[in-house]
């Protein structure tokens, strides 16, 4: 079956959009293809800087033909229907449509329409155009003659040529014929800029990849990675050092170049007095270059590798000579600011934050840090931190905003503080929580350890969600502006991963005092819209407990564990089924619980206690919808007339004890252990026991007995919540 | 006069390459500006339909980059090389390359890199995608395909082409320092370099608009400015009818000169973050109505039929 080629070459495409331009181009060209009845066998996209391509293969040539009916009006229908209809169906009269009979509602007109199925070739010349004018840009602009009247082709940068070949590998393909802004679709593109400027005809992607490769261009973005990376290390190598690899940057370099060259070149080495990261980031972000270490040592070396987009004339000296001129002075910049840095201390640049809005709701940075101070020293003492230690570190962690090097690298946030907190002699725990307190970022990134800087982290995110929940800048679909997601995620892991343990609800009640405590109107307008008067919250802590749940943090807060526990392949539907009991506001001991749970779950005494404590469950709701009442008083033992009534029944009573007294000292698989006794007592009750017994009094006091067996589950969870 | 031998030498070049391209080499518009879009023969021309194809040299001052002559590549005046092509012809990119050859610039020798740079004016009300001209790693050029200009859809596209002079300059002649460089392309006694013509210039200027500049007056004068802007505007529409302008160059001036006199508040520091926000407003506001009287005169192609 014939293939597709297509290339829309173009001026130099922005990196950071080739991928999905790639990506957006296949999709766009296949789904129409299957719209159009053309099932494909296989698409790939590719991207370089000049040349969005895509190769479709195993199109069908034609489309299959089609047959439809369609229904007319009735006959002797008013005339403007009988017209419409033959204009719908391009029927000439009405001798060519069919009458179908019909007793009960009258007899009506059937058009017999044939389709007959079109050339793809045609289709392609549809639809290709339509596809290059509505493509999905993220930006695009109009250039030329033709920007003076409206309408004019909008692209990411100028669009030259286009290639639309379709064929079979043993013909001569055909050209799509189409143009799109006076450019004609046909064979021809051109080799690297420099390189092989001359135009070069194709016929279809075999040999358009490698007449592409002979012009020194390599098409698959993936293998100028390769090439790169590969080249890199090795020069490295080489050299006895090591690349410091770069994944975003290794994508944005691969999107730069078409014939990548790999360089080395290198910096005077008084520079590495500047922190590697700097050197780094400068490095990186303003010359796109990768950074080499020393493997002996794990630091940076004065070495930079660079990506060239051509085999120069001198072997690259000059190249590499030139970017070492601009490192230079990118270095001495960097180095400047580094040092000027250094002759301020941190904590003189605190009174500042004062002038600077943090959120128009939640006040300045200056009060964000006081709040995180006076919180994290709450904080401090729950989780093993010195509360000396912990102010001080609170006080100085967000200094760093305002230094030169975190104002060029916003990135090297923290990172700075810490440098400057270390070089002014601070305690190595409060430099360190600096860095530490903005972690962890994303799932992939490092849990803070050290108690001072969890004590810290968990200030900053806990008066995070706090403040921009109080004043309703909630995160909805899609949208997180203020990363509350993520400071939720950063709060279990915090405590999960250290076994901290944190009743949150007071937490968050520090936090909202804190807010209080600075006057703040619309945070405490935000709080007393869940029916808690602020002041309460001022007054008695213990009452925050409903802050903590009536403000739907709590939702929110277990929401986002459910997410981390299903993404560790652990139960995430038994959150809720803990979350249910009363007062669960120790994270760690619901993951506890929650694992206890999940466990025993998988033994069969689990699933044969959940099914029987579900079945009481079930005939409870049947029979208190009946009855209009609950069953929920302790059953008569009187009462009992039935050996597996009285053993069930003494189950309950040790269970509920014993796994009363193992929930107490938090020993959740002893309680898991002692719940696994109820299951004979309640497989046999089941088995053996009428519960709609003829005596209302008995009927009433078997209900009542199934109602303990759900108390009983509720030790350790409420089973009604778990799924099956 | 060899490029790189000399600073002018490299102007020269450049003036030449554009002038046998069939542009009009203009000279330097005799207004303070902050950059070579300002010069209304590219905020103005790059509007209307008429054909346009001009280059020029333009000083540029950025009163907030001044570092008294002490940085070895920051100043606070400096040239740029403008041109502007209406509309973008389909090759602007091999002039622009051809145009690098001219001055040495050899692209068998050196890497040259065309990435992403939108540029965006907040106070022209004017924006454009388009790059940043690498060679080896270092800026050399910004190249832009005008969109909206004074808040005007361009119709045609200009194609702008800036090259920083000095940082040309101080490729192709090797040097680390800006005040290094070789200005008249002389040795020994003879040779006078740019920190002889300028340096005293960056010195004095620094510590007029970090220090000294009187910020009373600049408020009068932005304020004087902005009026006289207005009432040029309105005087200029013929017959008092909103179909015919008659002044829209002297109204721009006074638009300049307001963009110029916040520059000068801004780098002294007396205008807090949240009026920044508005001056850039204003002066926006200023841009727009001229471009909108602009489009109504002659030149900017008011009675013409857009051209095909």
């Amino acid at each position: 079956m014939p293939d597709l080629l297509l290339e829309l070459f173009s001026e130099e495409i922005p990196a950071r959009m080739q991928a999905k331009a790639a990506d957006d181009l296949r999709r766009m060209v296949t789904d129409k293809l299957v719209a159009e009845g053309l099932v494909y066998e296989g698409a790939k996209a590719f991207a370089t800087p000049r040349r969005l391509a895509l190769t479709v293969h195993g199109i069908p040539a034609r489309q299959s033909d089609l047959k439809e009916e369609r229904k007319g009006p009735r006959v002797g229908g008013p005339d403007a229907a009988i017209q419409g209809f033959l204009k719908a169906t391009g029927l000439a009269s009405l001798d060519e449509a069919k009458i179908q009979r019909d007793p009960k509602k009258g007899d009506f007109y059937i058009a017999l329409i044939e389709k007959p199925g079109r050339a793809t070739l045609d289709a392609l010349a549809d639809m290709l155009p339509v596809i290059v004018r509505t493509f999905p840009w993220p930006k695009s602009m109009r250039w030329g003659e033709r920007s003076a009247k409206p309408g004019a082709l909008q692209w990411v940068r100028p669009l030259h040529t286009i290639i639309a070949t379709f064929g079979i590998e043993t013909e001569e393909p055909d050209v799509v014929k189409f143009d799109v802004a006076g450019i004609e679709a046909g064979q021809t593109t051109y080799g690297h800029r420099f390189m092989a400027p001359a135009p070069i005809s194709v016929r279809r992607f075999e040999d358009y990849e490698a007449k592409l490769k002979a012009a020194k261009v390599v098409l698959d973005p993936q293998a100028r990675k390769d090439i790169i990376l590969a080249d890199a290390k090795q020069l490295a190598f080489a050299q006895g050092f090591e690349l410091v690899e770069d994944q975003v940057l290794l994508d944005e370099v691969a999107g730069l170049v078409e014939w990548p060259v790999v360089l080395m070149g290198s910096f005077d080495e008084a520079f590495l007095s500047i922190p590697g990261e700097v050197i780094r980031a400068t490095i990186r972000n303003n010359q796109k270059c990768f950074v080499v270490s020393d493997p002996k040592t794990g630091k940076l070396t004065n070495k930079f590798i660079l990506t060239a987009n051509i085999e120069a004339s001198d072997g690259g000296k000059a190249i590499v000579a030139g970017n070492e001129r601009v490192i230079r002075a990118r270095l001495s910049d960097a180095k400047f600011f580094y040092q000027t840095d250094l002759k301020t201390k941190l904590e003189d640049r605190l009174p500042k934050f004062d002038g600077i809005v943090f959120h128009e709701k939640l006040g300045t940075q200056g009060e964000r840090i006081k709040r995180i101070e006076r919180l994290a020293a709450e904080i401090a003492p729950l989780v093993g931190a010195d509360v000396e230690k912990t102010k001080r570190a609170a006080h100085l962690a967000k200094a760093d905003l305002l230094t030169e090097v975190v104002g060029e690298f916003p990135e090297l946030q923290g990172l700075m503080g810490k440098y400057y907190a270390l070089a002014q002699g601070e305690d190595a725990s409060v430099a360190a929580a600096s860095e530490e307190h903005y972690k962890p970022q994303g799932p992939a990134d490092r849990v803070p350890s050290d108690p001072v800087s969890v004590a810290v982290a968990l200030a900053d995110k806990i008066d995070t969600l706090v403040g921009f929940w109080a004043i309703d800048e909630k995160p909805t679909g899609s949208k997180d502006p203020y990363a509350l997601r993520r400071a939720a995620l950063g709060v279990i892991r915090i405590l999960i991963s250290n076994d901290l343990r944190i009743p949150l609800a007071e937490a968050f009640g520090h936090a909202i005092a804190g807010f209080v405590s600075q006057d703040n109107a619309h945070v405490r307008k935000g709080v007393e819209s869940w029916a808690l008067p602020a002041e309460s919250v001022r007054g008695a802590l213990s009452s925050s407990f409903d802050a903590w749940t009536a403000g739907g943090v709590r939702v929110f807060v277990s929401d986002r564990l459910k997410v981390q526990l299903r993404d560790q392949g652990a139960r995430h539907d038994l959150v809720d089924a803990v979350f249910a009991l009363e007062g669960q506001d120790d994270l760690l001991m619901v993951v506890r619980r929650v694992e206890a749970l999940g466990k025993f779950l998988d033994t069969d005494d689990g699933k044969n206690l959940l099914a029987g404590t579900k079945r009481a469950a079930n005939i409870l709701r049947i029979e208190e919808k009946k009855d209009g009442k609950a069953f929920d008083g302790a059953p008569d033992a009187a009462l009992y007339s039935l050996d597996e009534e009285k053993t069930l029944a003494k189950a309950i009573d040790q269970v509920k004890a014993e796994a009363g007294a193992a929930v107490a000292k938090e020993d959740f698989a002893a309680a898991m252990s002692a719940m696994a006794k109820l299951r004979p007592a309640v497989d046999a009750f089941f088995d053996k026991v009428k519960v709609n017994d003829d005596n209302a009094a008995v009927r009433e006091n078997r209900l009542k007995l199934l109602n303990e067996i759900r108390a009983a589950t509720r030790a350790v969870a409420d089973f009604s919540k778990i799924q099956d | 006069m060899r490029p790189e031998r000399s600073f002018q030498g490299l102007i020269l070049t450049l003036q030449r390459y554009w002038a046998d391209y069939g542009c009009v080499i203009l000279q330097p518009y005799d207004m303070e500006v902050g950059a070579g879009t300002f010069h209304p023969a590219t905020t103005l021309r790059a509007l209307g339909p008429k054909r346009w194809n001009a280059a020029y040299v333009q000083p540029s001052r950025r009163p907030k980059d001044g570092r008294y002559g002490e940085n070895p590549n920051r100043l606070q005046h400096y040239y740029q090389f403008q041109v502007i092509l209406k509309p973008s012809p389909p090759d602007i990119q091999d002039l622009y390359l051809k145009s690098l050859a001219a001055i040495g610039v050899d692209s068998h020798l050196h890497d040259i890199r065309f990435v992403e740079d939108d540029w965006e004016s907040p106070t022209l009300g004017a924006w454009g995608l388009g790059w940043e001209c690498w060679c080896d790693g270092m800026e050399v050029s910004q190249f832009t395909y005008f969109q909206q200009v004074a808040g005007v859809e361009c119709a045609p596209v200009a194609g702008e082409l800036t090259y920083g002079l000095e940082r040309l300059a101080m490729y192709v002649q090797g040097v680390d320092r800006v005040y290094d460089l070789n200005f008249n392309g002389r040795d020994g006694n003879d040779r006078v370099s740019y920190g002889d013509v300028f340096l005293q210039a960056e010195q004095e200027y620094s510590r007029h608009n970090f220090e000294h500049s009187d910020a009373d007056m600049l408020f009068k004068q932005f304020s004087m400015a902005e009026e006289a802007c207005r009432k040029y505007l309105e005087a200029g529409w013929k017959d008092g009818k909103r179909e015919a302008h008659l002044m829209a160059l002297p109204a721009y001036d006074q638009c300049i000169k307001a963009s110029h006199v916040f520059n000068l508040l801004d780098a002294r520091g007396v205008i807090s973050v949240t009026e920044r926000q508005s001056y850039i407003m204003r002066v926006r506001e200023l841009a727009k109505a001229c471009g909108e009287a602009w489009v109504h005169t002659e030149a900017g192609g008011a009675g013409s039929s857009p051209s095909p």
